[in-house]
């Protein structure tokens, strides 16, 4: 566990999750000098201007120039700094993805990216401000470590995980208030280690960012309503994926549902489907998340609800895979 | 310091050198950047073999000052500049290009050793230099960052966001340099996407340009000169008017020289013309030398 103050879901009540980035990033920046942080002109929205309050000579403020702004960070890192940016997750992931690929991965820098307004997080600003593909894109980069965090909590964690651990980090958290999922940041977060949030047998739910509590909140009802044991993983590592959770979960539940705010095409879903496929071990599967199509507006709960990536939504797929024999296929012959 | 005519000549038998290096280097290669190359080299010359602040002894040296090849096609030249400064194996040089060799035609900064930016893609290298200049001001060092841009590569966005962004910060540490060879791939950059007015888009960002022969190495040194004397909080853009394929005649101001092959016959051609070229160079700085 890194340093600092062990933060608690008390203070989620004041705090929005990129608040806890800003909160934490200061801490780091008071202990360690060569941190700077770089935002394109949304220093107030993603919170990364807390640093800039804090260290005014350690922060720049590119205006709206991403490109450049993921450049700076390439040389800086270069020279031994060790920069934070941040700008909404669609722009970091997109408008300077050659950036981020060639200046920041390819060269394997030092650099950290704490990306906001992940997902369909910032509803109603509408596709332009949604990131429905940022995991795809920063999971195919190389050296690219890729979380994606499920409150203020986990947020804290992983912005000190990604000071400590050398190497580009990108981490997606949400616009707003998550709801909270930890009661404390002390839960042991470790890079690559998914989290049992709930043990189970029957099938489990890997989730990530926002949907880790959904599927917690699902689970719970479906214990009391159907009697069913339903094993929940926050697994907020995208890369590397903790592929040890993903193959007990196989052997253990025979049936997984895997559970985000992004499109289904190459995010958490396809990160896992790949293990298992890998594995030789069939299992139940089934993805939730945006569709392979741009998310409609509005507030954040609505999308997800929309979307099926709420509690009711992960109730109603657990029922219909629980439902499933998969086991019996006639066009299946097993001794070919 | 004013060049001296001493200083003069032996830069110019070094960029001879270098030029030799650079057609070796396509030759054996097969193919290579040579003409956008040989368009750069008198500033690698210069930079290199004057006013960069390296120690051969120790290349990760944190106070060193910086190089970066926006215009990385030119790798070529750059390439044979780091080996003859003894950076890398010479042998390396024969492997250009071939399969798993440390040097491709844009080197890779974890794999080159004395490259401080992996670049290829464009407009890439005036952002990173710009980074690695604000970065020896939070770190409270002296160090210069110098880069190189290709003309063809400032229709990348990304360069005017760095050149606002460069004069917003004062970054008068970093030294910045555009080949004008006036040539892209597919043309004359005039012809594919017109440059011009091109220094007056330089200043209008900010930028104290100087406009000057990209192959004659007294005003090369007179225009680096006044960028690390200037007081001012403008950084300085140095636009070297060059020809590309400097040197090699049959290649000279000729667009489709970007990227070329070179069997034995172009090469004994080239060469002869190299040699001529340096005789006439020679003679230049013979004359105006002081």
């Amino acid at each position: 566990m890194a340093g600092g103050m062990t933060y608690t879901a008390a203070d989620s009540v004041n705090f929005s999750t990129a608040e806890y980035y800003g909160k934490v990033l200061v801490e780091l920046g008071a202990e360690h000098p060569e941190i700077v942080a770089l935002t394109a002109d949304l220093g107030k929205s993603t919170k990364i201007g807390m640093f800039g309050q804090a260290y005014p000579d350690r922060f720049f403020n590119v205006g709206i120039a991403e490109q450049n702004m993921f450049g700076m960070a390439a040389g800086m890192a270069k020279a031994g700094l060790v920069p934070f940016l941040s700008t909404f997750s669609v722009f970091a992931s997109l408008r300077s993805a050659d950036q981020l690929q060639t200046d920041i991965c390819y060269q394997n820098v030092n650099a950290k990216i704490i990306a906001t307004h992940a997902g369909t997080s910032f509803g109603q600003a509408g596709s332009t401000h949604h990131a429905i593909n940022d995991m795809a894109v920063a999971r195919a980069m190389p050296n690219l470590t890729v979380i994606c965090p499920a409150d203020g909590m986990e947020t804290v964690n992983a912005v000190r995980a990604a000071y400590e651990t050398p190497g580009p980090f990108y981490i997606r958290i949400n616009r707003g208030f998550d709801r909270v999922l930890y009661p404390s940041s002390d839960y042991g977060f470790e890079v690559g280690k998914a989290v049992t949030l709930k043990e189970g047998t029957d099938l489990t739910i890997i989730a990530c960012g926002s949907c880790a509590f959904q599927a917690l909140q699902a689970a719970n009802f479906l214990e009391n309503a159907d009697g069913l044991k339903v094993r929940v993983l926050n697994m907020h590592t995208i890369k590397p994926i903790d592929r040890e959770a993903i193959l007990k979960a196989v052997s253990d539940t025979r049936r997984i549902i895997t559970v985000e705010d992004h499109n289904v095409v190459g995010g958490l879903g396809s990160a896992v489907a790949e293990v298992v496929i890998e594995s030789g071990k069939g299992c139940a599967f089934k993805q939730l998340g945006i569709p392979d199509q741009f998310a409609p507006i509005g507030l954040h709960e609505d999308i997800m609800s929309i979307l099926g990536i709420d509690s009711n939504g992960i109730i109603d797929a657990v029922r219909e895979v629980m439902g499933k024999d998969f086991e019996l296929d006639d066009d299946w012959d097993d001794e070919v | 310091m004013p060049l001296t005519k001493q200083e003069w000549l032996a830069l110019e038998k070094k960029a001879h050198e270098l030029r030799r290096l650079c057609l070796d280097t396509t030759y054996w290669a097969g193919s290579a950047h040579i003409g956008g190359g040989m368009s750069s080299m008198d500033m690698l010359t210069v930079l290199y073999h004057k006013y960069l602040n390296l120690d051969v002894e120790n290349p990760n040296w944190e106070d060193r000052d910086r190089f970066i090849l926006s215009k990385g096609h030119a790798g070529v030249a750059l390439a044979s500049v780091l080996v003859d400064y003894g950076w890398n194996d010479p042998e390396q040089l024969k492997t250009f290009n071939h399969s798993n060799s440390k040097m491709g035609i844009h080197l890779d900064s974890n794999k080159v050793i004395g490259v401080d930016a992996s670049t290829g893609s464009l407009g890439h290298g005036l952002p990173i230099a710009l980074g690695t200049a604000l970065a020896a001001r939070v770190l409270g060092k002296d160090y210069k960052t110098y880069c190189i841009l290709g003309d063809g590569e400032c229709d990348e966005g990304s360069n005017w966001e760095a050149a606002m962004a460069a004069s917003h910060f004062k970054a008068t540490n970093l030294i910045s340099f555009v080949d004008r060879n006036k040539c892209m791939i597919d043309g004359p950059t005039e012809e594919v996407m017109k440059l011009e007015p091109f220094a007056d888009k330089w200043r209008a960002f900010g930028f104290i340009v100087k406009e000057v022969d990209g192959h004659n190495f007294k005003e090369l040194c007179e225009a680096i000169d006044f960028a690390l004397a200037n007081e001012t909080d403008s950084p300085v853009m140095i636009i070297a008017n060059t020809i590309k394929g400097a040197g090699v005649d049959f290649m000279e101001d000729n667009y489709l020289w970007h990227y070329g092959a070179i069997d034995e016959e172009k090469y004994n051609k080239a060469i002869e013309s190299l040699e001529a070229y340096y005789e006439a160079r020679k003679a230049r700085a013979e004359k105006e030398g002081e």
